[in-house]
């Protein structure tokens, strides 16, 4: 067992207990992005000086007794979320050069516990995508298997925490992008509801969607980690002004009288079989754990892909029009005039999922068309949504997979747009519906390839899913097995 | 047919996005498909269904109006492609 294999948790007490410091666990995860990034190429960022120098900070800190729960604990961020005097790329050439002028809300809230910034993570360009393989700084690799992908758009979260290059990352998750790639990294990844977390300080993509959360080794780590970033930002008027739980002490291990939906619609054609088999062992595994399992209709289901796709593209395209090469970031020198600046800047900048969508979202929006498009798709989010009030008027949490498949291979789906946005078919709903959602480990595919199971609760009931998740992470040991890198 | 090239080239112009002769002929198949597969929501009947904007209700956030610190100059302009005397510096929009 070597520094980089403990969890959170287990590292806060071994500072707490001085067996270790924070320079010393820092230098460890230093030492080993250094050997097993040019593999994955999981961080776009690293942040070696100025994380060393936070972690003497926070020793002194330690050692003055006021420690706070993050203190020392290296933490990895997505580099979507601003961060002082760093470069923030979102995963795009239009952002070459940026240096965030200040924190995200997230990105303060842990530096003012004194976490270590230990670096930014790669992820699919402004978030797009289900594989990472849309990043302007290259391909993720699965740390399962190299020729496969970690999953998207959090793939650099994903990846890091499976192969132990930080305690803790924070991600963000649009449509599944925290969930889709926990699961094929086996790690934990939690979607809060929307509201709960700031979103002031983190690079737009949809913002009726958009919302951070953390991924981690395990439940007792998220819950941690949520407890550090939950809670009303002035910034962020989004965010909802609601109590905020003990996460830690919700995780009684007790199940008794919880009711676990599962929902008939997600168990349909072109569901992987492992995954399938996985699923349903996860329900047995509750069953015996005490609780009682239901099956329960989402009946709007089949339509959540086609909403979201309007959706997010449609908001995605107005919030990406801040791209003019004006302010900041790339701007193209040979144009002609204004207007031509802005084109050629643009089409220099961004990719091409990127392209697609904003051009998908344009058209959504446009004149004629947005009554058809996007007013329809709304009305459609609200079907959507009143499906998951209905089912949690039944139970206390809904069971399904994360994805229809394990990890696919890089390159597989590069060429389909469509066949890659179905495979978040599975997560996109919870989105649609604001509510949280988490991926826990739940097997193996034959090949090797890691499974997850979803965990739905009710709307800012993220405590639920948590004691859920918990109870079952301790009936098995799926969150033990690590990644040979 | 969903869209055509020259619709495709019209949302180009409305979205600043200059795009290559290749990008415009890949977009339009690419978004046709797409197009055609969200048409699959013309067939749900959402009469009466009020539209959702945002999942969780919102209201007003009000404050008070008072002055809070923030950027000076220099570090709005810290990354400007071009700058000059506090401002962004961009090609003549008016001759």
């Amino acid at each position: 067992m070597t520094i980089c294999d403990l969890t959170l948790a287990e590292l806060r007490s071994g500072l707490d207990k001085r067996e270790l410091s924070a320079v010393e666990i820092t230098q460890a995860y230093l030492d080993r992005i250094a050997t097993t990034n040019p593999v994955l190429n999981t961080f776009i960022t690293v942040c070696d000086e100025t994380a060393l120098a936070e972690a003497q900070a926070a020793d002194r800190r330690i050692a003055a007794g006021e420690a706070a729960p993050l203190t020392g604990l290296p933490i990895a961020a997505k580099d979507i979320f601003n961060t002082a005097g760093l470069p923030t790329t979102c995963g795009s050439r239009i952002l070459d050069g940026y240096i965030s002028p200040y924190d995200a809300t997230v990105i303060a809230r842990i530096k003012a516990q004194q976490a270590v910034i230990i670096g930014k993570l790669n992820m699919d360009e402004f978030a797009m995508g289900s594989s990472n393989e849309n990043s302007a700084f290259g391909a993720v690799r699965n740390p399962w298997k190299l020729t496969h992908v970690p999953g998207g758009s959090s793939g650099g979260s994903a990846a890091c925490i499976a192969a132990r290059q930080a305690a803790a990352a924070l991600g963000t998750d649009t449509g599944g992008s925290i969930r889709q790639p926990a699961a094929h990294c086996s790690v934990v990844g939690l979607k809060p509801t929307y509201g709960r977390v700031s979103r002031y300080g983190v690079i737009a993509y949809a913002s009726s969607l958009d919302q951070v959360g953390p991924v981690t080794r395990d439940v007792r780590d998220c819950a941690l980690m949520l407890q550090a970033i939950a809670g009303h930002d002035s910034a962020d008027s989004t965010s909802v002004n609601t109590a905020i739980p003990d996460y830690q002490a919700s995780l009684s291990g007790d199940l008794k009288g919880l009711r676990i939906g599962l929902p008939q619609e997600y168990f349909i054609a072109g569901l992987d079989e492992d995954v399938r088999k996985a699923i349903e062992q996860a329900a047995a595994t509750y069953r015996d754990l005490g609780a009682e399992i239901v099956e329960v209709s989402l009946p709007h289901t089949a339509y959540a892909v086609a909403c979201y796709y309007l959706i997010a593209t449609a908001e995605a395209s107005s919030n990406l029009a801040r791209y003019d090469g004006v302010r900041f970031g790339l701007r193209a020198d040979r144009a002609e005039n204004l207007i031509d600046m802005y084109m050629q800047t643009r089409a220099a900048g961004f990719g091409a999922e990127v392209k697609r969508r904003i051009m998908l979202g344009t058209y959504a929006l446009s004149s004629g068309y947005y009554d058809a498009y996007y007013l329809k798709a709304q009305k459609v989010r609200t079907l959507i949504r009143q499906d998951f009030l209905e089912a949690f008027a039944k139970v206390d949490t809904l069971l399904t997979p994360v994805a229809p498949t394990p990890a696919f291979a890089l390159g597989e789906k590069v060429n389909d747009p469509l066949q890659m946005y179905l495979s978040d078919i599975y997560t996109i709903p919870v989105n649609l519906a604001g509510t949280c959602a988490m991926s826990l480990p739940c097997g193996f595919s034959t090949e090797g390839l890691p499974i997850g199971v979803q965990l739905i609760g009710k709307p800012f009931d993220e405590a639920t899913i948590l004691r859920t998740a918990h109870a079952f992470e301790q009936a098995t040991a799926w969150h033990k097995r690590t990644a040979e890198i | 047919m969903k869209i055509t090239r020259a619709e495709v080239e019209h949302v180009s112009r409305l979205a600043r996005l200059a795009l290559s002769n290749d990008e415009l002929d890949s977009l339009t198949g690419e978004m046709d498909a797409i197009l055609d597969y969200v048409e699959q929501l013309k067939g749900l009947d959402t009469d009466g269904i009020v539209p959702t904007a945002h999942a969780v209700p919102m209201e007003n956030a009000f404050r008070d109006d008072v002055v809070r610190p923030s950027f000076t100059p220099e570090q709005a302009l810290s990354n400007a492609p071009d700058a000059a005397d506090s401002a962004f510096r961009v090609r003549r929009v008016i001759e």
